[in-house]
């Protein structure tokens, strides 16, 4: 690893003098080699970037949520016994409900500390899913999904779908109300799936709904497979990372070829170690000062009762506001079977979604046919029908998601339940064209000022008068290195299908060209030297 | 009372003005005045409560012609633009307008709750006048409205017949066509009570075969244990569960994250 | 300008320039592109020119770590001076807030004074970093397929065919016990569509109040009630929790007028006092709002609606079948009672139903 840093002497542990530091890393080192470690990643260059460190938060959320899962697994005990709560919690005294149930509400009103490492667990977790959500939508709108990062991207996707799961699964062990009825849901989900569902659900429950041992089995995800599972995908995607070498923004001075940035020691291990503690913090601080889930106020399950503004975490809000929408009377019986198509839709919609944007990296590098390495970001400006598509993209989930809260954006903006439905049925369905449309135009008029900037200079704001009277404003050109970030961008054409050697054009090649003038039609690009040169003298 | 209090902090901030004094002997004037009228006043209720109850009917009459009748008909008959009122009883009166969505202001998918417009010894009236028409529930008895049932179990019945409506925490929560459950909390004892006999607007009438007054009584503990508990795991964000949650964390938690990425990788100057 | 992607020889060699040679498919390689006029000069800082300044910043790096420490010593220090009263909510409530102040500082303390340290005071030249191509060089490749095939050679993995299928099927086979043994998570010798299709109701069953249990008189519900209604006896029962899932019902009373039932259930009401299955047909929420003027019910998880007056028809949401009705009647002692259990399966559909 070539650095250009001023070399200074790694303090390698060969010298024996030089106090007992020396002579520890020296007993280390020759039993472990740790010095080529500190050698090969010591000075790892990272480049910063604010957006860089949504990754990082997400790991460091996850961190936190290990930390402080472990210490509520020393109190929390995973049974749907009936047992007679006799806590401090006056208005559920004397009332039936699981141990999980009891043993949760203890762990609030009666450990020290144990209501604080509940919320911090429960706010760590939905900031874990929401910093790996804006990290993907960094990842897509900069383009750092591409070659050589594509199952870098599969595997970051694994672990939202994970966290995801485990989310849920950890809001399910409380027992109380709320996540009662959302495995009642759940339940009601899977009952809806033809052929498999009624077993599923059966077996899932251990029984029929709700039984005695959904709790014990979804502890066991919780806290055994699926945290296995998340560790291992994270450990991949680090691997990855330290292959692939950090994706950095176009800039001065900055190519395919390298990377610039901060040394791992000793800045950015201050900075990114730092950041650990900052996160913790906020976290910590989120705990201290705003309830989260206050299962006192839901009290035990009970499959009676309901909770006006029954909801799910946001990260499962897409998936119920996909319930929700769909209009009545969509379920037929056919074959002597029930066709739930009330459940079969929404859960084939989000299906075809999630694995749409799972496959995206492929399809695109099919598309483009690009085989080359790409290292440099793109601003997302200049890959205007991605950054479209992106922005479609959420809008869909987005409509979902707000579907969620229908009952609640009804009373608190004072329209009526069923208008709000109505509403983002429509957002759903045409929502994502018009996101599609008006983003492209935006991206592609920025691409014109970007241009037209580097043609012409800036407006500086200084308006002079020429001899004849008339007034104009005067531009000043642009530095290099700013207008190096204008201008360093790819630039595709769509692609023209030419026959294969036996004379025929593929269906393959005819779709692949429709979907390459799709992209790429409306291309505006970079200016050139020739250009640039050209343009002097005429603003 | 509240009013006169902070005039005079502000009077103070103005001591140096020569007419500090007057203004100063006038407050007290106010103060001592507007106390007696008040204590006066109340008094003026319970006499009139105790004793002249006929009058009171006819006071009430009087009032129901003039503000109610256009709606609810000269005889309680009611009309197209409000229901009869024959067999409300005094407790539906006192509810309705003793929380002001009576008179309604505006045709709506419900009454909102908003300022009340009566005295209460005209509400009294009022309702006494309706009750006297043809018998319905009563105001409910003292008894009942202290609050000092047993929470668990009112809590339990709350859930159980409420909850689905007015949300556990008593945050409300939406009905169809832009009806809204109201959230439950500042509600008086009484207003509550009166709320459960005699089912106001969309919601159901839960009389003492169902919910017993001693079930009311535990409801109502229930209600005002949960308001004026501590919260204790800190701001309660609205009581609305995990929307409320969800978008207090992706604003303020990942507002603050993300404003400190920010700081963390811009350059020190 | 190459306009497709189809080749990809492997052709390069070891080298970083090989980037160049891989196809660019349809991207424009301009040999008039602007160049790039390499990094700009480095800005020192003020903490590089000003010693002042940098032991300002060095001030604030240890006071930060500083306070730190106190808030950690603060953390444990309210540990102790808040301890949990039982019954007393202020006292959880402080104990949760000043545990997590500390904490909090804590954190916050270290985390922002290393930034700090590592933005104001440490070395602040950008290094750089060269990339290498992420395959392989060409002799490490070479060498990876000569590996596999010495590999292939010594253990006649591609010549011994009949072997390797083997091992193979074997492969394949060896999981299936594994699937079969998860049947174990539901008990055995029940069918979950028969359980499904059955409730605890049966002929003359009481409806009672949940959650007492206590029984209901036709003349309790009055005109606008709404009861909770569960079977009497459910407390005993021995899957109580389970039975009570499939058994809630809703009992409303609404003007004889105002009811429009099927012909063929006429007689499953009492002096309009109608029971519905109060779990949602849609995915089995307690479907619990009940509007005593429009009639209506409506679920609060997806907002279905159903129509009482007119037999629990569906009038809005994604449920698709009405609520069913469980036919009452009035026993001698002038109790309500069930006629029958539910004439067809209460709750969410499922694929055997029909």
């Amino acid at each position: 690893m070539s650095t250009t840093t001023e070399d200074r002497p790694a303090p390698v542990a060969e010298k024996r003098s030089g106090g007992v530091t020396a002579a520890a890393s020296n007993y280390l080192d020759e039993r472990t080699s740790i010095s080529a470690v500190v050698k090969e990643f010591g000075r790892k260059v990272f480049p910063d970037h604010w957006s860089f460190l949504l990754g990082e938060v997400a790991l460091y959320s996850f961190v936190v949520i290990l930390l402080s899962g472990t210490f509520l697994t020393f109190f929390f005990q995973a049974s749907m016994v009936e047992v007679e709560y006799d806590g401090s919690y006056v208005p559920l005294k004397g009332v039936e409900m699981s141990a999980a149930m009891a043993s949760s509400l203890d762990i609030s009103f009666d450990i020290r500390g144990g209501l604080l490492m509940r919320q911090i667990h429960h706010w760590a977790a939905l900031l874990f899913v929401a910093a790996i959500g804006l990290h993907m939508m960094r990842i897509f709108f900069t383009g750092a999904f591409r070659k050589p990062r594509e199952i870098n991207w599969v595997i970051g996707f694994v672990l939202f779908i994970l966290a995801m799961a485990e989310g849920f699964t950890g809001y399910s062990l409380p027992d109380d109300l709320l996540s009662g009825n959302g495995l009642r849901i759940i339940d009601g989900m899977v009952k809806g799936i033809p052929l498999v569902g009624t077993w599923i659900s059966f077996l899932l429950f251990g029984g029929e709904f709700p039984g005695t041992a959904i709790v014990g089995r979804l502890y066991t995800l919780h806290i055994l497979l699926l945290p296995a599972l998340v560790l291992l995908f994270i450990a991949l995607h680090l691997v990855f990372v330290v292959v692939h070498k950090h994706t950095q923004f176009g800039g001065p001075g900055k190519t395919q070829q390298n990377v610039v940035g901060y040394p791992v020691m000793p800045v950015y291990a201050a900075k990114a170690g730092g950041f650990f503690f900052i996160v913790f913090g906020v976290i910590a601080f989120l705990a201290s000062f705003f309830t989260i889930n206050p299962i006192w106020n839901y009290g035990p399950y009970d499959p009676s009762p309901v909770s006006a503004g029954t909801q799910p975490d946001w990260y499962i809000g897409f998936a119920d506001g996909a319930l929700r929408l769909i209009p009545p009377h969509l379920e037929f019986v056919l074959l002597d079977r029930t066709w739930s198509f009330n459940i079969i839709i929404p859960l084939a919609a989000l299906g075809l979604f999630i694995v749409l944007a799972l496959i995206y990296p492929f399809i695109e590098a099919w598309i483009t046919g690009d085989k080359r390495e790409h290292h440099i970001l793109d601003r997302p400006r200049n890959a205007a029908t991605r950054t479209a598509i992106g922005a479609a993209g959420l809008t869909f989930y987005a409509g979902l998601w707000a579907a969620a809260s229908s009952d609640i954006i009804a009373t608190h903006f004072m329209v009526t339940m069923e208008g709000v439905i109505h509403t983002l049925q429509a957002v759903v369905i045409v929502g994502p064209f018009i996101a599609y449309f008006l983003t492209k135009r935006i991206c592609l008029a920025l691409q014109k000022k970007d241009r037209e900037i580097v043609l012409h200079g800036y407006e500086s704001g200084r308006i002079i008068r020429l001899p004849g009277g008339e007034y104009i404003e005067k531009h000043e050109p642009i530095d290099e290195y700013q207008r190096w970030k204008l201008v360093s961008y790819h630039d595709y054409k769509p692609l023209m299908i030419r026959p294969n050697s036996r004379g025929k054009i593929s269906v393959g090649q005819k779709a692949r060209a429709s979907l390459s003038r799709w992209f790429f039609e409306d291309r505006i690009a970079p200016p050139s030297r020739g250009e640039i040169e050209a343009s002097h003298g005429d603003h | 009372m509240f009013r006169t209090s902070r005039k005079a902090g502000s009077r103070k901030a103005g001591r140096r003005s020569p007419l500090a004094s007057v203004s100063l002997i006038a407050l007290g004037l106010m103060l001592s005045g507007g106390a007696y009228a008040l204590v006066s006043s109340s008094t003026a209720v319970a006499d009139t409560a105790s004793t002249a109850t006929q009058a009171t009917v006819e006071e009430g009459e009087k009032l129901f012609q003039a503000n109610c009748a256009t709606c609810h008909g000269l005889d309680l008959q009611g009309s197209d633009a409000g229901p009869t009122l024959i067999g409300a009883g005094e407790a539906s009166v006192d509810f309705q307008v003793g929380t002001g969505r009576m008179p309604l202001q505006a045709n709506g998918a419900q009454a909102p709750e908003k300022p009340v417009q009566f005295t209460e010894e005209q509400i009294s009236a009022l309702a006494q006048y309706v009750g006297s028409v043809a018998p319905g529930p009563a105001i409910p008895e003292d008894q009942y409205l202290d609050a000092e049932g047993d929470a668990s179990r009112g809590a339990e019945l709350f859930r159980v017949n409420c909850a689905m409506c007015h949300n556990v925490a008593g945050a409300g929560g939406a009905l169809t066509e832009g009806k809204y459950a109201p959230a439950l909390t500042g509600v008086t004892p009484t207003h509550i009570y009166e709320a459960m006999v005699t089912g106001p607007q969309n919601m159901p009438v839960f009389n003492d075969a169902n919910l017993t007054p001693e079930d009311k009584r535990d409801i109502i503990t229930a209600l005002k244990f949960q308001e004026n508990a501590v919260s204790v795991g800190g701001h309660p964000l609205g009581s609305l569960g995990p929307v409320a949650e969800g978008l207090f964390l992706w604003i303020a938690g990942m507002g603050i994250i993300v404003a400190l990425t920010v700081w963390i990788t811009a350059r020190s100057n | 300008m190459a306009q497709d992607g189809q080749s990809t020889e492997l052709t390069a060699s070891g080298d970083h320039d090989e980037v160049e040679t891989l196809s660019p498919g349809t991207a424009v390689v301009s040999s008039d592109a602007v160049r790039d006029p390499g990094l700009p000069p480095h800005r020192l800082r003020v903490t590089d020119t000003d010693p002042k300044k940098a032991k300002r910043a060095e001030r604030v790096v240890y006071t930060l770590f500083y306070l730190s420490l106190a808030g950690s010593l603060f953390a444990v220090a309210a540990y102790m001076a808040f301890p949990i009263i039982p019954e007393d909510l202020l006292s959880v409530r402080l104990n949760n807030m000043f545990i997590g102040v500390g904490i909090t500082l804590a954190l916050l303390g270290i985390g922002i004074g290393a930034v700090h340290w590592g933005k104001a005071l440490m070395h602040d030249h950008e290094a750089i970093d060269l990339r290498h191509p992420v395959r392989g060089t060409d002799e490490t490749r070479a060498r990876a397929v000569e590996i596999i095939q010495e590999a292939n050679e010594e253990s006649g993995f591609g010549r011994r065919s009949l072997i390797r299928n083997t091992l193979i099927g074997a492969l394949v086979a060896f999981p299936l016990p594994a699937v079969v043994l998860f049947r174990g998570l539901a008990p055995e010798g029940e069918d979950p569509v028969e359980l499904l299709e059955n409730t605890a109701w049966e002929a003359g069953t009481r409806l009672a109040r949940d959650p007492d249990g206590t029984p209901i008189r036709a003349s309790d519900v009055t005109i606008g009630s709404v009861f909770h209604v569960i079977p009497e006896g459910l407390a005993e029962m021995e899957h109580m929790l389970e039975e009570k899932a499939k058994a809630i019902v809703l009992l409303m009373r609404l003007k004889p007028e105002d009811l429009n039932e099927e012909e063929s259930k006429k007689d499953w009401s009492y002096n309009g006092i109608v029971a519905y299955s109060k779990v949602c047909t849609h995915v089995g929420c307690p479907v619990a709002l009940y509007e005593q003027q429009t009639h209506h019910l409506l679920c609060p998880c997806h907002q279905s609606q159903f129509d009482v007056a007119n037999h629990a028809a569906v009038i809005f949401g994604p449920a698709a079948r009405p609520l069913p009705q469980l036919p009452i009647a009035v026993d001698d002692e002038g109790y309500l009672v069930a006629q029958s259990d539910f004439k067809e399966p209460v709750g969410p559909s499922f694929w055997e139903r029909h």
